[in-house]
C-alpha cells in the first residue's frame, strides 16, 4: 500500500515563494476565473509550483497558494494528496513513471520496468543516489496505441522493448535528449512499417484536398 | 409541495426536503452515517439506499431531493441487500476491535451493523491500517477504524468555522487528519466526538475510564458560560465522566463548547470538602459548627450595612436568594453579583437579556456587535451566528477587538466613539440598521464592565431607539452576559447602588467589615481590606485564598438549582453527584447559617425556597422558556471616554474556579497560548 507519501519536515523547505515569472503566470492563471471563483486555480498552482520546485510541491507552497487563492491549507493539502501527479516528496530530475497497465503489460511493461531497474539500479519508488532518476509505476497514461510507454518529465516515450528503454535512459544519463514518442520507428500511432490503408489514393489533378490546415 | 409515497404511506413535504427526511416523516428509520441534519450533504457512506420506483438501481436517499410523485420502499428485499451489501463493504477496512473501543455501546456503526448487516463477512485479504492523527489533548483518533463519512470535515469547516481537517490522499488511502497533525483550533472541536458515528474520534479525558452503560444520566444547565447549554452529565458514583450535550433548538442546539465539555475534571481537583477557619494567620480545619461560631462571632457586633455580599458567576439562583434574604435580615443591602462591575440597570430587565434570543439570530439580517467576543464568551452562541452568516444576507459590524470571530465582518471601529455616530445617525451603518428587518445589537460585558459602561449601555439604547431595533414582535437589543449566574442574580435584585466597586471601596474604607463571597473568585481580592471575609464556593480559589472562614458548597453538578441564562430562559440544573466530604449546596448552608446568626430563614426545603423565588420573580415559573422583557428608558446620557473596548475573557479555557482546576483545560490554554511543551499529549 502506499498511502500519502508527504516529504517529513527536515526536509520541508521553509518558504516558497513563486518567481517573478511564476508569479506572473499564476495571476494570469487566477484572473481565468470569475471573482469569488478563484480556488479553481488550485490545480494549476500547484502544477506551477510543482515545475518551479524540481517536480515536487513543499508543503510551504500549499501554504503560499492557500494564502494567494484565500482557501484554507487544507484544502489545497487535499487536492494535493488526492491527485497522483503532484509529488509531495523530492524526485529526481528525471521523473520515470512506467505504465504498467494492462495493454503496456500485455505489450511487454514487465520488460520496461525490468530494463529500468537494471540500467537505473534502482527498485520502482526509489530515487537514484545521484538524484537523477526516480522510477515509479504508474497506471494508464492514455497512450495504449503506442503500448508499452514510460512518462519522463513531460515527454512520452512509447513502442518500448528493454532495448530502446535502456537507450533512452542511456541518453538522458549523458546528458541528451533522446527523440521523443515511438522508438521502434513507427510515425506517431500510424501502422508499423508504413500505411496499410488508403494505400493508391491519388487526388484528382486540380482539386485541392478535402480539409486542411485552417 | 411535494407528495410522495413511501411504504404505502403518503407524506407532503415541504419543496427541498430530501427522500430521508420524507422517510421519517412516514415513520420510516433510514440507516446512515453521513448524514447528519445540521451538515451539508455528503452522501458517501451509501448507508441510506432505498429503492426507487422506475429507478434502475437503489438511491442514496439522504442526496435525492423528494419529488413529487416519487413511490419510495424501505423494505424491499433489494434494499435489504443494499444495505447488507454497504455494510459489508464498510466493515472491509473496519477492525472490529469493540471490545476495547471507547464508542462500544453507543456505535452507530455496531448498532448499524446488528441491524441492517449481515453477519459476516466475505473479505479474507488484511485489513488496511491507519496511523494515529494527533488532532490536540481533547480529541483521541483511532484512525483506522475512521468509515470516511466526513461529518468532523464539515463540521469544522461548516460549523465551527475552522477549516483545519480534511480528507487527505484518495479510495483505500484516503485519511483524515488535521492540517500538518495539529491540534484543532475551535472551541468547538468536543463535538466531532459526538458526530462520529464510530470509535475513530473519541474523547481524549474520557478515553478507557468508564463504559456507557455504566454511567447515571442526568439532565442538567452547564454553568460554564451565560449561555445556559442543556447538558446530560454522566457519572458513576460520585464521580462526573463526562459531559455530552443535550438537544435543545432555542439555546444550543445540540452543540456545546469545549469547555462545557471537558471542564469536569476540575470538579475533583482542588475541591473545597470541608469547612476551615483562619486561625492565628492560618486556615485551620474546621468543623460546620465551629466555622459557623466562627462567622457569628465574626460578624458580632456588625452594623446591616457594615455587611456585603458578593455572588460570583456559578452562583445558582437558590444560593442567590437565601444569602440576599439572610443579609436583608442582618439589615443590610448590600450584595452584588455583578463581580466584574457591568453597568446593567437592574430597574429594567431588557436592559441585561439577550431580549431578541439565541433562536433570534436565525432571523436576524442586521447584526451589530459591540464589546463583544462571542467566540470566546459564547463560543455556541458564535456557530449560530455564523450558521446565520452562511445563510447570507446579513450584515454583521464589530466595534472592538478584530478578533477572528469565524465569519466575515465590518470592523467599524474600537471604542465607543463609534457607536455614538450610530447612535447619532452619523455613521452608514446606522442605515443599515434601519433598512433592516429584524436588527439586532450585542452588548458585550467588554462593553459594559467599564467606568463609562452605563454611558455606554444609553448609547446602544439610542441605537436600539433610533435605528429601530425594537419593534412589534422584535426586540433587537442584547446583552451577552459571560457569567451563567448574572442574569438569575439581577432578577432578584442581588444588587446594589454601588455595585461591586461601592462594597470594594466600602471594605478598603472600612466602611464595611464583613464580606460574603458567594463563589466569588474574578474580585481583585486584595481590595477587600481588612474585612472579615466568609468565602462559601466549591473551589480553593482566589476567593477562599483570601477567607477568614471557608464554607465548601456544591458545584453546578452537584445541587438541583435554578439557573436563567443571558436571555432570561429560566432552566433546571439537577443533582448528577454528590458534593465531596463535608461540602454541601449552598442554599441549605445558608439557611443553616442564618439559624445560627438568629433570624432564621422561613424556608426548610428547596420546594419552600423556590415558592418564595416566585415571589421574588414571578417569570422565574416559567421554566425553559423567555419571559420577554417591557422595553424601556436605560442608560446614562454622556460622554464616554474613547478607550477601546477589550474582550473580559482573558483565556477562554480558564475563566471560573472549575476551569482553573482542570487539568485539561490547563493543557488546552496552553496550546492555545502557543506553548508546544504540551505536545506530549500526543504519545496516548
Amino acid at each position: 500500500m502506499s498511502g500519502v507519501h508527504i516529504a517529513p519536515p527536515e526536509m520541508q523547505p521553509k518558504d516558497f515563494a513563486f518567481t517573478a515569472e511564476n508569479l506572473e503566470k499564476a495571476k494570469a492563471i487566477i484572473a481565468k476565473y470569475p471573482a469569488g471563483r478563484q480556488r479553481s486555480a488550485t490545480m494549476p498552482l500547484l502544477d506551477l509550483a510543482q515545475r518551479q520546485h524540481n517536480g515536487w510541491v513543499p508543503m510551504a507552497a500549499i501554504r503560499t497558494i492557500g494564502e494567494m487563492l484565500g482557501v484554507p491549507e487544507i484544502r489545497v493539502l487535499e487536492v494535493a494528496s488526492f491527485y497522483t501527479m503532484y509529488n509531495l516528496a523530492p524526485v529526481g530530475k528525471h521523473f520515470v513513471q512506467v505504465c504498467t497497465t494492462t495493454p503496456c503489460w500485455l505489450r511487454g511493461s514487465d520488460k520496461v520496468v525490468e530494463a529500468c531497474e537494471k540500467h537505473l539500479g534502482v527498485k520502482c519508488g526509489d530515487t537514484t543516489a545521484d538524484g537523477q532518476f526516480t522510477l515509479i509505476e504508474v497506471e494508464c497514461l492514455g497512450a495504449c496505441v503506442n503500448a508499452p510507454m514510460m512518462q519522463i518529465g513531460d515527454d512520452y516515450y512509447e513502442d518500448l522493448d528493454a532495448e530502446s528503454t535502456g537507450k533512452v535512459l542511456d541518453a538522458l544519463k549523458r546528458g541528451e535528449k533522446p527523440k521523443v514518442g515511438p522508438q521502434n520507428g513507427r510515425q506517431t500511432s500510424a501502422p508499423l512499417g508504413g500505411p496499410t490503408t488508403l494505400t493508391t489514393f491519388n487526388p484528382p489533378a486540380g482539386n485541392a484536398p478535402v480539409g486542411g490546415d485552417d | 409541495m411535494p407528495k410522495l409515497t413511501v411504504d404505502g404511506i403518503e407524506v407532503t413535504v415541504e419543496p427541498g426536503t430530501t427522500v430521508l427526511q420524507a422517510c421519517e416523516l412516514a415513520g420510516k428509520e433510514i440507516p446512515r452515517f453521513c448524514y447528519h441534519e445540521r451538515l451539508s450533504i455528503a452522501g458517501n457512506c451509501r448507508m441510506c439506499l432505498v429503492e426507487q420506483e422506475k429507478a434502475p438501481k437503489p438511491i442514496a436517499s439522504c442526496a435525492m431531493p423528494a419529488a413529487d410523485g416519487m413511490v419510495i420502499k424501505t423494505d424491499t428485499p433489494l434494499v435489504k441487500k443494499a444495505r447488507e451489501g454497504v455494510m459489508e463493504f464498510l466493515l472491509i477496512n473496519h477492525p472490529l476491535d469493540c471490545p476495547i473501543c471507547d464508542q462500544g455501546g453507543e456505535c452507530d456503526l455496531q448498532d448499524q451493523s446488528v441491524g441492517y448487516g449481515k453477519g459476516g463477512s466475505r473479505y479474507d485479504e488484511n485489513k488496511r491500517a491507519v496511523k494515529d492523527k494527533y488532532m490536540g489533548p481533547l480529541v483521541a483518533t483511532t484512525m483506522t477504524r475512521c468509515i470516511h463519512c466526513t461529518r468532523c470535515v464539515r463540521f469544522a469547516t461548516e460549523v465551527a468555522g475552522v477549516p483545519e481537517l480534511g480528507a487527505i490522499g484518495r479510495g483505500e488511502d484516503m485519511q483524515i487528519t488535521t492540517y500538518l497533525e495539529k491540534a484543532f483550533s475551535s472551541e468547538l472541536s468536543g463535538n466531532v466526538i459526538d458526530l462520529c458515528p464510530v470509535g475513530a474520534l473519541t474523547s481524549k479525558p474520557y478515553a478507557f475510564t468508564a463504559r456507557s452503560w455504566e454511567l447515571r444520566k442526568t439532565d442538567s444547565i452547564d454553568a460554564m458560560d451565560a449561555l445556559g447549554s442543556n447538558i446530560r452529565v454522566d457519572a458513576r458514583g460520585p464521580e462526573v465522566m463526562r459531559i455530552l450535550p443535550r438537544l435543545n433548538e432555542d439555546v444550543n442546539e445540540e452543540w456545546i463548547s469545549d469547555k462545557t465539555r471537558f471542564a469536569y475534571d476540575g470538579l475533583k481537583r482542588r475541591r473545597l470538602d470541608r469547612p476551615y477557619v483562619r486561625v492565628n494567620g492560618k486556615l485551620q480545619e474546621a468543623s460546620w459548627n465551629e466555622a459557623f461560631a466562627a462567622i457569628a462571632k465574626g460578624l458580632k457586633g456588625l452594623k446591616g450595612e457594615q455587611i456585603a455580599a458578593i455572588a460570583g458567576d456559578m452562583a445558582c439562583a437558590e444560593s442567590m436568594l437565601a444569602l440576599k434574604d439572610l443579609l436583608a435580615a442582618l439589615g443590610s443591602a448590600n450584595v452584588e453579583c455583578r463581580q466584574d462591575g457591568a453597568k446593567v440597570d437592574p430597574a429594567h430587565r431588557a436592559s441585561y437579556l439577550f431580549n431578541s434570543t439565541i433562536a433570534g439570530i436565525d432571523q436576524a439580517d442586521a447584526i451589530l456587535i459591540v464589546g463583544s467576543d462571542p467566540r470566546h464568551e459564547a463560543a455556541v452562541l458564535n456557530a449560530r451566528i455564523r450558521k446565520r452568516f452562511l445563510r447570507g444576507n446579513v450584515k454583521i459590524a464589530v466595534i472592538g477587538e478584530k478578533l477572528d470571530l469565524t465569519y466575515r465582518y465590518e470592523h467599524l471601529g474600537s471604542g465607543p466613539a463609534v457607536l455614538k455616530a450610530i447612535a447619532d445617525g452619523q455613521h452608514a451603518f446606522a442605515e443599515a440598521l434601519k433598512g433592516a428587518q429584524n436588527p439586532m445589537i450585542i452588548l458585550g460585558q467588554g462593553a459594559l464592565a467599564r467606568p463609562d459602561g452605563d454611558v455606554v449601555l444609553g448609547l446602544a439604547w439610542q441605537v436600539a431607539d433610533r435605528c429601530g431595533l425594537v419593534k412589534d414582535g422584535w426586540n433587537g437589543f442584547n446583552v451577552l452576559h459571560t457569567a451563567a449566574a448574572r442574569v438569575a442574580g439581577l432578577d432578584l435584585g442581588f444588587t446594589s447602588a454601588g455595585n461591586v466597586d461601592g462594597i470594594l471601596t466600602g471594605a478598603q474604607s472600612q466602611a464595611i467589615k464583613a464580606v460574603y463571597l458567594l463563589g466569588a473568585d474574578e474580585i481583585n481580592t486584595a481590595n477587600l481590606g481588612a474585612a472579615f471575609v466568609i468565602y462559601q464556593g466549591s473551589h480553593g480559589d482566589a476567593g477562599a485564598k483570601r477567607a477568614d472562614v471557608i464554607l465548601p458548597g456544591a458545584a453546578y453538578t452537584e445541587k438541583d438549582a435554578v439557573w436563567v441564562n443571558t436571555e432570561g430562559r429560566v432552566q433546571l440544573g439537577r443533582r448528577a453527584a454528590a458534593p465531596p466530604g463535608e461540602a454541601r449546596e449552598d442554599w441549605a448552608i445558608i439557611r443553616a447559617l442564618s439559624e445560627v446568626l438568629g433570624h432564621k430563614l422561613p424556608y426548610d426545603n428547596q420546594a419552600a425556597l423556590r415558592r418564595r423565588m416566585l415571589e421574588v420573580a414571578p417569570h422565574f415559573s416559567a421554566v425553559d422558556r423567555v419571559t420577554p422583557a417591557a422595553w424601556g428608558v436605560f442608560g446614562v446620557n454622556g460622554m464616554p471616554n474613547d478607550t477601546a473596548f477589550q474582550s473580559p475573557i482573558g483565556d477562554f479555557y480558564l475563566t471560573n474556579p472549575i476551569a482553573r482546576a482542570s487539568a485539561t483545560m490547563a493543557e488546552c490554554s496552553s496550546i492555545a497560548r502557543g506553548e508546544t511543551l504540551a505536545m506530549t499529549g500526543s504519545d496516548d
